[in-house]
């Protein structure tokens, strides 16, 4: 288990002191993949980093299995290393060794003798699906393949940790799916905890069961990811997760004022479904028991590790009374409802 | 008597061949020589430059200061000066000042820093992400250096040797006119100070196929060892 306790980085800038990380309290169960979004300057990086002696906090500790990393150095710390794999956003691998070179890296400096190294980088390099590529060297691979060889090279030593740096963002869309799915069946083969920071909440919905949410050095919401998805409470979360939900929330934005402004009478309404609700006819049965006019802006349903959530926008015109009824309606059947106004 | 126009470059009659081959391998030999240690010598001291740089320790801080401070000081001095001024050590440590083993020492105090500043640009050239990358898997200090720092560098290391061997080859000549011998020597001596053109122009030549020679086995190293294109 990963435990953080109080922890706070500050660095020393010219323009004085940044407070990296401030006051973070978190645990990570053994097993869970449990994923850190926050925009870029966050200190997400800085908090993982942690977890690895990378960084170490200005106070508070950082415990794995009841080690206190943060207080280690030296051989202790690099013993510790050996045991928690990482992966890069810019793969970090060394373009001086070919594939299976690159994977043995991390058994040379944990002194494994060379065939044991070579026998264990032909196996680690089938897991990760790049079997007839070891002789290859990085130049000669795609952005995938090279975090393929950065994962296999991550998990040469046994660790029970993996830890993931923004590990997809250099990668296409499909490229990134690649990767998430081999992070997750390593996950169930392995049974390794994957701690993973990102800015994208599609990675977060993909793969983790876990979910923390950084803003300005602060762990601001957390908790499993379908509880955050259905109620984000901080604003930071809001934007994540509309953004994920509907990925072109600004220009249902403009729809909305347009609709507003045409439709001056209407009501527009944010519906979310979760998990079952999302294959009820909820809609159809509210418009029989309250008939008003129901014009769809924008929907759409998103599968997470947890279950489905679904995101509808509609406007709602017709008699107050009854759309007041069809919105409570809509909460007894457990929907959450937002009714949007201009700002 | 020699014809003294531009037609005595051309007198081959006037050169002595045994000389001109003898000549060519002390060239070659001192070149070779002064090259290996200055190898030697940069690297270490560029890797001192590196390992040093940033550090907030008082003790290595002064470390660096000195050596940036010999580098500096030594990549200043022109080489023709380093020869005269070094003529005392160069006494004690070959136990002559003729002859091209006494022109080692200057040879390879006046190329050792150049080398070293390289080295060391080399190194800060590196990917940040890839040395870190090696922490992150525990590794110490030495195996970065053996296994990230030395390998993934070795193309702008080799390709500084290159450029600070042709350097030297030009100081081997230097060295050469004021009696470390080779092609310099010949030139100078046989060449200029005998009125015998053609001889001249001859260590010129060999001189100029010794440096073609010395670039194109290090193209071709680079060509063979750098894997990233």
């Amino acid at each position: 288990m990963i435990e953080f306790k109080d922890v706070t980085k500050t660095f020393q800038a010219k323009q004085g002191p940044v407070h990296a990380v401030q006051d973070v309290n978190l645990k990570i169960e053994d097993g869970h993949i449990y994923g850190i979004v926050g925009y870029s300057g966050a200190g997400k990086s800085t908090l993982v980093r942690m977890l690895n002696g990378l960084e170490t906090p200005t106070s508070g500790s950082v415990n794995i299995d009841g080690v206190e990393i943060s207080a280690l150095s030296g051989a202790p710390l690099r013993e510790q290393r050996h045991k928690i794999g990482m992966i890069f956003q810019h793969f970090n691998l060394l373009w001086s060794r070919t594939v299976l070179q690159n994977i043995m890296f991390p058994l040379e400096i944990a002194g494994q003798s060379k065939a044991e190294a070579e026998k264990k980088a032909h196996h680690l390099a089938e897991l990760v699906g790049l079997s007839g590529r070891e002789t290859a060297y990085p130049s000669e691979l795609s952005g995938g393949q090279k975090q393929r060889v950065g994962i296999a090279r991550a998990l040469a030593n046994d660790p029970q940790i993996l830890l993931s740096d923004e590990a997809t963002s250099a990668l296409d869309p499909q490229t990134t799916d690649e990767v998430l799915d081999l992070l997750l069946s390593i996950n169930q083969k392995l049974h390794l905890t994957i701690v993973l920071i990102t800015h994208e909440m599609h990675v977060i919905r993909k793969i983790a069961d876990h979910v923390a949410v950084m803003e300005s050095g602060k762990i601001v919401e957390q908790g499993p990811v379908l509880d955050v998805f259905k109620r984000p409470q901080q604003a930071v979360t809001k934007r994540f997760v509309n953004e994920e939900v509907t990925p072109s929330l600004n220009e249902t934005t403009v729809v909305v004022d347009q609709l507003l402004e045409k439709y001056p009478n209407g009501t527009i309404v944010r519906l979310t479904f979760h998990g079952d609700q999302a294959q009820l006819p909820i809609v159809s049965e509210m418009l029989k028991q309250f008939p008003l006019d129901l014009n769809i802006i924008e929907g759409g349903i998103h599968q997470t590790q947890e279950g489905a959530i679904g995101s509808l926008y509609v406007q709602l015109t017709g008699d107050r009374a009854k759309i007041d009824g069809a919105l409570g309606y809509l909460e007894k059947m457990r929907v959450e409802t937002e009714v949007l106004t201009r700002e | 008597m020699n014809d003294q126009g531009l037609g005595s470059y051309f007198q081959f009659s006037n050169v002595d061949w045994a000389n001109m081959l003898s000549a060519t391998w002390e060239t070659i030999w001192l070149t070779i020589a002064s090259m290996i240690v200055v190898a030697i010598l940069g690297i270490a001291l560029g890797l001192l430059l590196f390992e040093t740089t940033n550090s907030e320790n008082p003790l290595v801080k002064a470390l660096n200061w000195i050596v940036a401070l010999f580098v500096n000081v030594f990549r200043s001095i022109p080489f023709i000066i380093l020869i005269v001024l070094l003529l005392p050590i160069t006494q004690k440590l070959v136990g002559t000042i003729i002859g091209p083993r006494a022109a080692l020492p200057s040879l390879i105090i006046s190329a050792a820093p150049f080398y070293a500043r390289m080295v060391e640009l080399a190194f800060h050239e590196l990917d940040h992400g890839v040395i870190e990358a090696a922490e992150s898997m525990g590794a110490n200090r030495w195996q970065i250096i053996r296994k990230v720092l030395l390998p993934e560098s070795m193309p702008a290391l080799v390709s500084g040797i290159t450029v600070t061997t042709i350097s030297l080859i030009g100081y081997t000549a230097m060295a050469g006119a004021i009696g470390a011998g080779g092609l310099g020597n010949l030139a100078y001596q046989d060449g200029f100070q005998s009125n015998n053109n053609a001889i001249t122009l001859i260590a010129t030549v060999i001189i100029v196929i010794i440096v073609f020679i010395f670039q194109l086995i290090g193209d071709l190293a680079v060509r063979h060892i750098d894997k990233r294109s």
